[in-house]
């Protein structure tokens, strides 16, 4: 279970992004709705769920909804999720929320990210409203019948708290040293 | 028919994995008694040759081929389905086509 809890303050990061800069989480003070993403290369869940991700995002962003995703797996072990390939992915996906490396994995530790892909989202306050899956069906996105994170956002961005706050994140569990 | 079924505990699918494993082949009217291994250190990937979980071999042979610079380690594994979409489960279509092609083998 996360560290973070329902109702808890986001953890501030800074991390380098696939665009070669540097992400910190002020920089993202005028998004009305925050959702930071463990995520990265490998892994086939994040693979299904990916489409989704962007969607979403795409669904989103006028509404002021910022996704952050962030890979921190131990590339000595997995180098398919190296910084380099991490690039590359985000390149041929065209991903439209920035890609971040936490290669101290202290990141996910804070937060208690078991999963990837695994959500924390958070409100304009950024206070933890949501955590857990993208929706209820890795493998078949014509088999979704609860959309976790979509209807989280729809209550968050009306100013109230999403009937489903929490659900387990499913996916690999997150590379660690 | 000697059916072998990997998996690593922490990749969440390998349960329905197996579930559609035993009913492709209930369909398929083949009986055939699975061997279930749970790969359980990076040492032993590398013995079995484990490139993910979960990993379905008949009379040894994966029923989707092995890219040949694949690694063996602790992993989920990534199948593209045949819409293209990935998957961290072969679809039945893939685990029927490896029990037909075996079937056809022997016949």
């Amino acid at each position: 279970m996360a560290t973070l809890k329902i109702g808890d303050p986001v953890i501030p990061f800074m991390l380098p992004g696939v665009d070669d800069k540097e992400h910190s989480l002020t920089d993202y003070a005028g998004a009305e709705v925050l959702a930071v993403i463990f995520s990265c290369n490998h892994c086939p869940y994040v693979l299904a769920w990916e489409d989704r991700m962007i969607q979403i995002q795409a669904d989103y962003m006028d509404k002021g909804v910022r996704f952050v995703a962030i890979n921190s797996n131990d590339v000595s072990k997995y180098p398919a999720d190296s910084f380099p390939n991490m690039k590359r992915h985000a390149a041929e996906k065209d991903f439209n929320f920035p890609y971040l490396f936490d290669e101290s994995q202290e990141i996910p530790a804070a937060y208690g990210a078991t999963r990837t892909p695994e959500v924390f989202l958070f409100d304009k306050s950024r206070v933890l409203q949501y955590h857990g899956a993208i929706d209820d069906h890795y493998d078949n996105p014509n088999a979704v019948k609860k959309q976790y994170l979509r209807d989280a956002l729809d209550a968050v961005l009306s100013g109230k708290t999403p009937t489903v706050q929490e659900t387990p994140p499913v996916g690999c569990t997150i590379k660690w040293k | 028919m000697d059916i072998q079924f990997l998996y690593y505990e922490d990749c969440p699918s390998h349960d329905e994995a197996l579930e559609r494993l035993k009913e492709v082949l209930n369909e398929e009217g083949v009986q055939a008694e699975i061997e279930i291994i749970k790969v359980e250190t990076e040492r032993q990937a590398q013995e079995l040759k484990f490139i993910g979980s979960p990993t379905i071999l008949i009379e040894g042979q994966d029923i989707v081929p092995v890219p040949p610079d694949s690694r063996y380690y602790l992993s989920c594994r990534v199948y593209q389905l045949e819409d293209g979409r990935f998957s961290p489960l072969p679809s039945r279509e893939m685990i029927r086509a490896g029990i037909l092609s075996n079937l056809r083998m022997k016949s």
